[in-house]
This record gives structure tokens, sequence and C-alpha cells, in this order.
């Protein structure tokens, strides 16, 4: 059995961060694992722009921000297998792999890195009564299918769902000649980030109408049609709003899920509220030793996001690796406790005695919010509070906690980040 | 000319099809779709029934219990999925105990073997996730779990091996009586056949009524399933069904043989025998009623819902039989719940009226073995090792979800009576069935099918006719212009 010091579970934009940080720090031995034929995961097929402009200050599209980064992995000699599929992972951190070189085989790792990313709700999870034809696709699904395979999923198109990949897939359909002819929300708000709102269906008269879901789909081969209806605010279809739609095809981009089968078979603990790992502030789950990032974790917004936390991930991992698999003593664990309209934080509990001079931590919110406050509190001494104009479930939040603070203060107990009304 | 042609390549047809081989006959099956287990084979509860809850006396009795006796010898032959789990039929309230009791009498009467009486401490503690409400139950051991599509396949694959035709995409439109016997009229030409095995499913009562006067009727049953995700596995152990009402058996609460959980059926009489669609109606009524047995049932944890049609004959009766007003036309007609179970007893039954007129010699090469796809999981670490060595596709896992690999794909679409569509691969593979319901695997199962069958993927169906994956090219617009 080969070992490694460290091993990135995905070659996606999280692992590839995570595998380059791990190197600067100085840990030689580290093995990436990709099931895909490429690195660089779904950016492969996110071929519009606007990425990097956190990261490199510039608009770069999905595969050219890959590349900065594989050309890293490449530069640092980084080792990794394609087309590789992880099977199982076991507590003591023996991975059972797979792929058609080598067959079956086993790694010890002493750190490992789970970046696994995440995969779409489908439209079985969804349970949308009606029939099951063909044209029925999830827009990550669409997406590679146009951008990479070269096809053409259909013509007519209702896209259900405001998500990020729904919207870019609106305007992609629409470029390569596609009718899209409404993109539907079940929330009275859009899932999405508002500059696609703006660059993917304003920009080409998509209409999107809020507070809306798809009641039933026809066709028995292919897909003929759907029915739209209104939807109260407990989401509840409302009798009497049904409107029909022709299509050939429906596109879901009703939410990712984190994709942590291979987590459970470690037996971390699971946040329910993200469907990723428990994290500390070093970004480790309850596996000592096992570390977390990107969209396995929590699902991003912004990749550059990703690849930021992935940096810390990898840094973490390479510590423990050089000492001696420990990330030292640590001090008194302090709970993050997301209240108020702060749907989680990653990371939900810290060290204060680990903590970088900075920490970062990153949450949702579950509604709307206008001229509101972000706020902190240590115990119940208020630390930050922020004023943001306008919040939105669709952009992930943060907040900096500062090591310094965070010491001097006496008998912390407890966390609290929440949303305040002006 | 043929000596036997089955309409139909669901259960009832295979079954059919599978015993008749063992004759020297000339045999032909034929079934409107692309491919078997096309129809109500594909969408029902997967249970393989006791046979307590069929009226005593009957066919459908009869045939339930033969076929739950042989279920497990030809899972063996066949290589199919089948386990004896169990079944319980709760019992809610004092006032229905008499029910349970009259229920519990036809064990007897039935032939039902091992079937006792539980009262509420046993039964909690045999399956302690279900409701605090139930206070006793009937347990039937022989109850059991079967891959519907498994069976189905395996049976027609066998009845292939052992020089059955058969003809896909055709849709018999008209049968004729003539002198050299009976002539049926469809879209793909016509096919002349001594004798005719109606096993038309929802259909059969059409084909009947072509050919004579004492008219039966076959109203579509419709039920409706909800399919959890396997973290839910463990939900329950046995099959958990209600006391039974009017329309059936009730809803169940089930592990799959694959380690699902599946809910359902809802029964809801209409008139068209194609619809197969899920309504918001009956997927609620699944979720509410699966919950009074099981009241954990994580809903969340749905990953797709279906519909099937049960071919409710009106006297709820299986017909199997020559036809009195028409000679050498045999029905398998009304194969309603629990007709997946009773399959291969109806198989034998419907072979021995055919041999009966037809006098065969037996077929001295049949061979009643089979091999279904290849399942690596299923091998030692060395033997898979050995596997992907000698045929590395075995290495490349295409469905994430299943952790389904190329090499059964490929076997899959290329063995006898092989897939054809994304359907008939996840039918016999599992590719595409998992929690992402083919949303990761497809394009890379139609790039597989594409290159296995030689075909372009604008001609890959979902499951054929014109339910195409995808309608055109994306750059080759821009490449014209």
């Amino acid at each position: 059995m080969s070992s490694y010091d460290i091993v990135i579970i995905g070659g996606g934009p999280a692992g590839l961060a995570a595998a380059a940080s791990a190197k600067r720090e100085g840990v030689d031995s580290i093995l990436i694992l990709e099931r895909d034929t490429q690195l660089g995961g779904i950016l492969n097929q996110c071929i519009h722009n606007g990425f990097g402009l956190h990261t490199f200050k510039e608009e770069l599209t999905g595969p050219e921000y890959a590349q900065r980064f594989i050309d890293q992995v490449e530069e640092l000699k980084i080792e990794y297998k394609l087309n590789t599929m992880v099977m199982d992972i076991t507590p003591d951190k023996q991975i059972t792999a797979m792929n058609r070189t080598d067959g079956l085989f086993h790694i010890q790792a002493k750190a490992i890195v789970l970046a696994m990313g995440c995969r779409e709700r489908s439209r079985g999870a969804l349970n949308i009564p009606g029939y099951r034809p063909a044209g029925i696709y999830s827009a990550g699904t669409a997406q590679r299918l146009v951008n990479i395979e070269g096809f053409m999923p259909g013509r007519e198109v209702v896209i259900l769902g405001s998500g990020d990949i729904g919207l870019i897939m609106a305007r992609r359909m629409t470029l390569e000649g596609a009718k899209v002819k409404v993109v539907a929300e079940l929330m009275p708000y859009s899932g999405g980030l508002k500059r696609n709102i703006v660059q993917c269906l304003d920009d080409f008269g998509i209409p999107l109408k809020l507070s809306h879901t798809v009641v039933d789909i026809k066709g028995k081969e292919r897909l003929e049609g759907i029915t739209l209806a209104a939807v109260d605010d407990k989401g509840k279809p409302i009798p009497g709003t049904e409107e029909e739609y022709t299509c050939d095809t429906l596109l879901l981009s009703c939410g990712l899920i984190p994709e942590n089968e291979i987590s459970r078979s470690i037996g971390v603990d699971m946040e329910p509220v993200t469907s990723g790992p428990i994290v500390n502030e070093s970004l480790e789950t309850s596996v000592e030793g096992v570390f977390a990032c990107g969209n396995v974790l929590h699902v991003h917004d912004l990749v550059d996001f990703v690849s930021e936390e992935a940096a810390a991930a990898g840094r973490n991992a390479a510590a423990y690796v050089k000492a001696g698999g420990t990330l030292g003593e640590k001090s008194k664990e302090i709970p993050i406790q997301a209240v108020d309209g702060v749907r989680y934080t990653v990371p939900k509990k810290l060290h204060v005695n680990r903590m970088a001079e900075e920490q970062i931590v990153r949450f949702r919110v579950g509604a709307v919010y206008k001229n509101c406050y972000i706020s902190a509190y240590l115990n119940d001494e208020r630390i930050i509070h922020r004023k943001r104009q306008i919040m939105a479930p669709g952009e992930m939040e943060e907040i900096k906690l500062k090591k310094e603070q965070l010491t001097g203060f006496d008998g912390l107990e407890n966390i609290t980040v929440k949303i305040e009304e002006a | 000319m043929y000596d036997v042609v089955i309409i139909g390549a669901g259960v009832t047809g295979s079954a059919s099809a599978r015993e008749l081989s063992r004759y020297k006959l000339n045999i032909c099956v034929v079934d409107k779709e692309e491919d078997v287990c096309a129809g109500t084979s594909k969408a029902n509860s997967a249970i393989v029934h006791s046979g307590i809850d069929c009226t005593p006396g009957t066919l459908m009795a009869e045939l339930n219990v033969k076929g739950n006796e042989m279920m497990e010898p030809l899972s063996k032959e066949l290589d199919f999925s089948f386990k004896r789990n169990g079944s319980l039929i709760l019992c809610f309230s004092e006032d229905d105990r008499p029910n349970l009791e009259a229920l519990f009498a036809h064990a007897e009467k039935n032939g039902v073997p091992g079937c006792r009486i539980l009262e509420k401490e046993e039964l909690h503690q045999m399956e302690p996730n279900i409701s605090d409400e139930a206070i006793a139950a009937i347990y039937c051991p022989t109850g059991g779990i079967v891959c519907p599509f498994g069976l189905n396949i395996a049976m027609a694959e066998n009845a292939y091996t052992n020089g059955v035709e058969f003809r896909f995409n055709t849709a018999v439109r008209k049968i004729t009586k003539t002198e050299k016997g009976w002539l049926l009229s469809t879209n793909n030409g016509d096919i002349l056949t001594k004798v005719v095995v109606n096993a038309a499913g929802v259909n059969a009562d059409i084909f009947h009524n072509m050919v004579s006067k004492d008219k039966i009727h076959i109203t579509p049953r419709r039920g409706e399933y909800c399919l959890l995700d396997k973290t839910t596995g463990g939900l329950v152990s046995n099959t958990i069904f209600q006391l039974p009402g009017k329309y059936g058996k009730g809803i169940l609460v089930t592990p799959t043989v694959h380690g699902n959980t599946l809910i359902g059926p809802t029964a809801d009489d209409h008139d068209d025998r194609d619809a197969t669609n899920t309504t918001a109606q009956g997927l609620a009524h699944v979720i509410s009623a699966a919950t009074k047995s099981v009241p954990t049932v994580p809903v969340r944890q749905v990953i797709t819902s279906f519909s099937g049609n049960r071919a409710h004959e009106d006297h709820h009766e299986f017909i199997i039989k020559e036809l009195e007003d028409a000679p050498f036309f045999v029905d398998a007609a009304g194969i309603e719940s629990p007709g997946l179970t009773s399959s291969p007893a109806i198989g034998v039954k419907v072979a021995g009226i055919v041999a009966d007129l037809l006098k065969p010699e037996k077929n001295p090469d049949f061979n009643g073995t089979r091999k279904g796809v290849l399942d690596p999981k299923s091998l030692s670490e060395e033997e898979y090792a050995k596997l992907i060595s000698e045929k590395p596709e075995y290495g490349n896992i295409i469905c994430r979800c299943e952790m389904i690999t190329e090499g059964e794909i490929m076997d899959a679409i290329n063995r006898p009576l092989g897939a054809k569509s994304l359907d008939g691969v996840k039918r016999r593979t599992r590719a595409g069935m998992g929690r992402c319901q083919a949303g990761f695997c497809s394009p890379r199962t139609m790039e597989i099918i594409s290159r296995e069958l030689g075909i372009s993927q604008l001609e890959i169906t979902k499951n054929g006719g014109r339910s195409n994956m995808v309608v055109g090219y994306s750059k080759k617009s821009i490449e014209e212009a």
C-alpha cells in the first residue's frame, strides 16, 4: 500500500488550491485524486466569464481560472491521478480508490482534505408531479452537454429555480439559438447572484417569475409542456393561477447539495443546514486530520472564496502533518451560534489559541434583508455591528474575528452571529 | 408462420416465453415499446407477496403462493436479486381486530406457510420504527422483495437465448382469424401464428375483445410511489402493509433489494392506459399514509417518484385460459397485483395450455440458467483486481451514486436482448437510478451507448420512440452559418 502525507479528494478549484498551499507550506508528499479526465472540476464547463475578480483582479472564464491553479499544481510538481474514483475512506485514513490502470488500490494518508464539491438537486428530490419524459435536465448537466459535449438538449426552454447555473444556462441556451420562455423561482427572491439576474435574464428579456413553481409535466416521450403556478407564502401552489407553457426542455436549478457520501463513510459529524461536515477554525472535521473545503463543506457563491478557504485548509493540513499528526494544544472549544436570520456559520466552533490572526466566518442569510446589520457577539458583548444595504440568500456573507480581541476576552463561552434590524 | 406469438414483453409475457422455450416451438414476443419491462412490470411495489390477502379458492391465490415458492430457486437459476424479508400487515385499532383475524384465516386456506399474529410488544421489537399506534400484525415470513426489472429481463433473456424471437416497437393493430391461423396486423407488417398469447397487461382487454364475444373490461388503476435514498435502507426490514381496504393492499413501506426504501402505491381508477404520470394529490397521499405506518419516514430523502397502471379486470381475478369462442387464443389477462409474484407460475400455466394445444416436443437444448450483468461489487478484492486488469472498463466508474462501471454498462448493451436506451441501461445496471437521478452519468452513458451501438448521440433516447435526449449540435449552427 502506498502512503502520502496529504491526500486530497477532488481536483476541482478547492482541491487544487488546497494542494498548492500545502505544498508551499513544505509538505512534499501530496496526492490529488480526481474522478474526471482532467483537473479543474466543474469550472471546465463554466465557459462564461466573471471568475477571479477577487483572486486575480481580472475577469476570467472558468477554464482560465482553473488553469491558473492547474499551472501552480504542475509547477509545484504535485502528484495527481485522473479518472480515479474514491470508493471508501476509513476513520484511520485508509483510502480505497479505483481506476482503469491501477485497478482497485489503497492509500494510507496522514491527513486528508475533502474537496469533492457538490451535486445538483434532481427532479425526483423536488417531487414534481407529472410524466417523466426526456428533456428534463439539471442545469449543470445541460451545461455539460452544450459546452463540453457539443449538443443542444432542446429548443424551447423553461427553467425552474434561479440558482446561478440556471441563470447562466438561460443566457447560454439563448445564445445557442434556443428560446428561453421563463425562469420560475419558488421563493420570493432569487437564489442566484444579482449580477447574474441582470446579465443573464434582464439583458435578454427573459422573465423571472418569483413565487412560482412547476406543478405538472406533460409529454409521454419527449417533454411537451409544463404547468406553472404561483405559490403562497408557504410555497403551496395557489389554485387558479396555473399557466401552461409548451416547451421541449425543463432545466432545474433548485439548489446544490454537498457531496458527502465519502465523508459519512469516514464518520465525520455533519451539519444538517449545509449538508456539509461540521468544522472548526482549522477547517478540520470531527475526525482529526480530516479537513474540508469548498462546496463539499458549504455551497459557495464565488469560486474566489472557495480558493481562499481551500488554501487555508491546505495550510492547516500541512501544519497537522508537520507537527506529527496534531494541530497542537487546544484551548476551550467555543461554539459559534447562528441565530436571527443567519442560517449557519463555517466554522461552527473554534479554539481561540489555534485561530489565525484574522478568522473569516462565512454564512448565508435565510431571507432578503434590507438596511440591516450583521452583528457578532462574544457572550453578550457586541463586537461587530456592520450595516448592509441588502443581504440575500443567494450571496455569501462574512465577518472577520480578530484573535487579539478574542484572546483578550475573559470568560468567553460562545460567539453569536445574527442579523439585527436598523 | 409462428407456432406462438406472445403480445407483451412484461413479466407475464416473458415468463410465458421462457416456459414455452422448453419446447420445440417457433415463438415470437411482440411489444409496442423498445425494450422488455417497459409497462406495469417496471412500475410496481417490487414485492413477492405471501398470498395471504388473496381471496381463498381463486386462481390469484393459487398462483401467488406457487409463484412465491418458485421465486427463490428461479432467482438462482436466472441470477436476479430476490430476498425473503418477510411481511407484516399492521392493525391500528381493536375495532379492526376481527378483520385482522379474518385475514389471518386466509393463511391456512391459501396455503401460506408460517404466518402468525404478533402482539404489540413483539411487533415493535421486530420493527422499532413502526408507529406506536400499531397494536398487532400478521407476520408472513414467506413475503419477499425482488428486483422487478431483474426478474423480467432475466426471463426474457433466457427465453431469447433458448430461441424465442423478440420484436420491439411493434404494436398489434388488428387480429383476424384466417384459415392458416391468427393474423396479427402490426405497424411492422403482418404476423401469422397458430397460437396467440395475450399478455398485454393494461391493454389485454383490447386484444381479447378483438376476437371474443365474451367481452372483458380492464381499468387502468394508477399506483403512485416514492423511492427514498439508500441512506434510509435500515428504516424497516420487513415489508409493512396496512390492513387492506377496498382498492387493494393499501400503502406499504418496504425496503428494496437494492437497499432503498419504497413507499406507495395509491389506487386511482382512470381511463388513460398510457397515463403513467404522478399527481400532486397522489404523492401527498403516499407520504401521509406511509407516515401512518412508519412516522419517521424521511420524506426529504425522496429521490424519485413514479406511477404504474395495474391491469384491473372487473372481476379482480386472473384470466388465464384458451378462449371458448376463439380457439388457439390464450388469455393471460387481468394480471394485476400479485402479478409480479405470480409471474413464474403464470408462465407455467400458460405454457401448459399452449402445450396441450400444440402437443410440441421438448426442446433438448433448453438451458434454464442465465448469468446477469456482472456486478463487480460482488467479487472479492483479488477477483475484482483481476477483472480490471483483463477489462479495464471495470475500473471506470460511470454512475457515481450506484458505483456502476463502464464495464457493466457495456455488458448491458452487448448482451442478448441488450439495452438500446438510457432507461434500458438503467434497468439492467442501475446506472442513473441513484440519488442524483442520472444528472452525472447520463452524458457519459450516452457516449458509451453511441460508441457500442455505432449510432449518433442524436439518435439516443431515454426509452425509445421520440424520447431523444438531445435535439442537435450546439456548435454546428455556427459552423453552418
